[in-house]
């Protein structure tokens, strides 16, 4: 009984530090699509890119940690923006099938340079002294370095909660995600709003890369074999909105990893019934606008 | 476009519909030593073929139709390499049949939905079979694959030989017999119906057509071509791996049809074409090239050229006739 309530607090606690993960490199993805209506298949794309700045700077550079994951979200959000005004910029109101294919481009193009760049193998993370050993908490050890993940993942989503709903800024976003014509009427640049949204979303993509980059092997093949979880969160959470990726996110962690800790001969085979079970309830999602 | 498609248009067989079937008797004849790549694309045209007709036409856009092809090739191959069934037209059946069947089955669900949430579907349902085959090791071989699958004498007559010409033929029969049914399909009144439903489904509703009887229909059809597709692979190859199923083979099967031109059924030919043999010169040399090429030449189709191949030459041969 001892030993299964441990495994049960284990998995839980791992699934969470998983579950924040996802939903950090997927909140973007999710408020980018609601935003503009744009399938942004190449969104892992970012988290593997900040994956990569992290990897680099620790290990090349030997920077400190912090400063590896400020450069992960500022440079992965200023490329972002660059490949927003001169190339997504062109498919915006374009077919569905035509924004898919070009991201799906841009994944191949991306897994090239990556594997060009830095080989196949997978790039091992150098943790600072401090993040590595146990943390006590209530009589029971966890890694520190989930406990750290947990907390600066809590601390990202406050603070994007935060942005979303009580600045000008994110009443601006969220008036463009529920009428883009009428916020444009009323004079919201959404043009220009767009963007710094895509570089936000973006560079948080590139900060939970690199900060996933212990838990989600940061290897060239990435955007190919991620791609499927940041879209079960987006699907599953519903287009536009903060609280029901983070929701999504959080059951596919816990699901996940109590999978593989329990049912390892099943892989992942739950996560996909379940998602396709609860598409076919919901199709807009758990917390979707029902058009 | 190249080819209209529904009732009015004029459905008889231009001269150059018959190129396709020369160039590849005359591959035959004159390039022994490539008939294995050729016996490749031509499975691949097939295949290609099978993802034409619902996304070209019906307009459904799907990223696990590698799903029904790679259930195909497992058929095909488990029936061979696990129960001793060699009989090349018996697998052939086998396989239309799973393929189809789950093609009914998923489409029943995934049809109803749209965009993302379609995608998502169609997604997760090659993503469940990559991991069926992957775990399911004893009847699969997982990660191994699964090798021994031996093929008998096509009806008892014709021995598929060391030089692939056997191979080749039945690809050729198959593929040409895949070819002559959906050119059936798209000039007849359901092609007309599914043009329909791809330019505006909601006006179809109107009209009163079943929507999403005829989705599903052609979705089940399409899904059992794959499957044949798929077993002719196994049959080819005789060897079935897990880089039939999931994301990457679909992907790339888009690429090959993208380049040659959707929703133009002669697309389906020219891509694959293209791609594999590009695919057999530079992808051994310079493997991280070769990605970066495909990716960027999707880009630039969708950014440039949004007919593919086929656009681009409609397009210099319409200039070309306004000059003369």
């Amino acid at each position: 009984m001892q030993a299964f309530i441990s495994s049960l607090v284990s998995v839980a606690f791992h699934g969470v530090a998983y579950g924040m993960i996802l939903y950090v490199i997927s909140v973007g993805l999710s408020v980018t699509m609601g935003l503009m209506g744009f399938t942004n298949l190449a969104h892992g794309v970012f988290a593997m890119a900040g994956g990569y700045v992290l990897v680099t700077s620790l290990s090349r550079f030997h920077l400190p940690f912090a400063l590896a994951l400020v450069l992960a979200f500022v440079l992965v959000a200023a490329a972002s923006v660059v490949l927003e005004r001169f190339l997504y910029s062109r498919l915006y109101g374009a077919s569905e099938l035509e924004q898919v294919l070009f991201t799906i481009g841009l994944i191949f193009m991306s897994v090239a340079v990556a594997r060009l760049l830095y080989g196949t193998l997978q790039q091992p993370v150098v943790l600072p002294d401090y993040l590595k050993g146990q943390f006590a908490l209530l009589g029971r050890d966890f890694p520190a370095y989930r406990v750290f993940l947990i907390v600066f993942s809590a601390a990202m989503i406050g603070a994007l909660w935060f942005g979303l709903e009580r600045t000008l800024w994110g009443a601006m976003v969220r008036a463009a995600v529920d009428n883009r014509a009428m916020a444009q009427a009323i004079g919201i640049n959404t043009r220009r709003l767009f963007t710094i949204t895509f570089a936000v979303g973006s560079g948080l993509a590139g900060l939970g890369g690199a900060l996933g980059a212990d838990i989600v092997a940061i290897q060239p093949t990435y955007p190919f074999e991620q791609l499927v979880y940041f879209l079960i969160v987006v699907s599953v959470g519903g287009l536009g909105s903060l609280r029901g990726p983070f929701v999504a996110a959080l059951l596919i962690g816990i699901t996940d990893t109590a999978c593989k800790y329990w049912l390892p001969q099943f892989g992942a085979f739950f996560i996909y019934a379940a998602t396709i079970g609860l598409l076919l309830w919901r199709p807009m999602g758990l917390f979707g606008k029902r058009t | 476009m190249n080819h209209p498609v529904g009732y009015n248009a004029d459905h008889r067989l231009r001269w150059t519909e018959w190129l396709p079937w020369v160039v590849a008797l005359a591959v035959f004849f004159l390039l022994p030593d490539y008939l294995s790549l050729g016996a490749r694309v031509l499975t691949y045209i097939l295949f290609a073929l099978s993802l034409d007709l619902i996304l070209g036409y019906a307009g459904i856009i799907t990223l696990g139709h590698a799903a029904f092809f790679g259930l195909g090739a497992y058929v095909t191959g488990i029936l061979s390499a696990k129960l001793g069934v060699n009989d090349p037209l018996l697998q052939m059946l086998c396989s239309a049949c799973a393929a189809g069947l789950l093609g009914l089955a998923t489409g029943a669900l995934v049809l109803r939905t749209h965009g993302l949430t379609q995608l998502m579907l169609t997604l997760a349902v090659a993503a469940v079979c990559l991991e069926v085959a992957n775990k399911a090791t004893p009847v699969t071989g997982g990660a191994d694959g699964l090798s021994g699958v031996t093929v008998a004498p096509i009806l008892g007559l014709f021995r598929f030989d060391m030089y692939g010409r056997t191979a080749y033929l039945w690809c050729l029969v198959l593929v040409f017999g895949g070819w002559w049914l959906i050119r059936r399909l798209i000039y007849s009144p359901f092609g007309a119906a599914l043009t329909g439903i791809r330019e505006n489904s909601v006006r179809m509703h109107a009209v009163g057509a079943p929507v999403y009887k005829r989705l599903l229909t052609v979705y089940t059809l399409s899904a059992a071509i794959a499957g044949i597709a798929g077993a002719l692979l196994t049959q080819t190859n005789q060897f079935v791996g897990l880089n039939v199923l999931g994301f990457e083979p679909s992907g790339e099967l888009l690429v090959m049809l993208i380049l040659g031109g959707v929703g133009r059924l002669y697309g389906a030919f020219v891509g694959p074409l293209v791609f594999l043999i590009a695919q057999d010169f530079l992808a051994r040399q310079f493997p991280e090239y070769w990605y970066f090429g495909i990716g960027l030449m999707l880009v630039v189709v969708v950014l440039f050229a949004r007919g593919g191949i086929l656009g681009i030459s409609d397009a210099v041969i319409a200039r070309m006739r306004r000059k003369a």
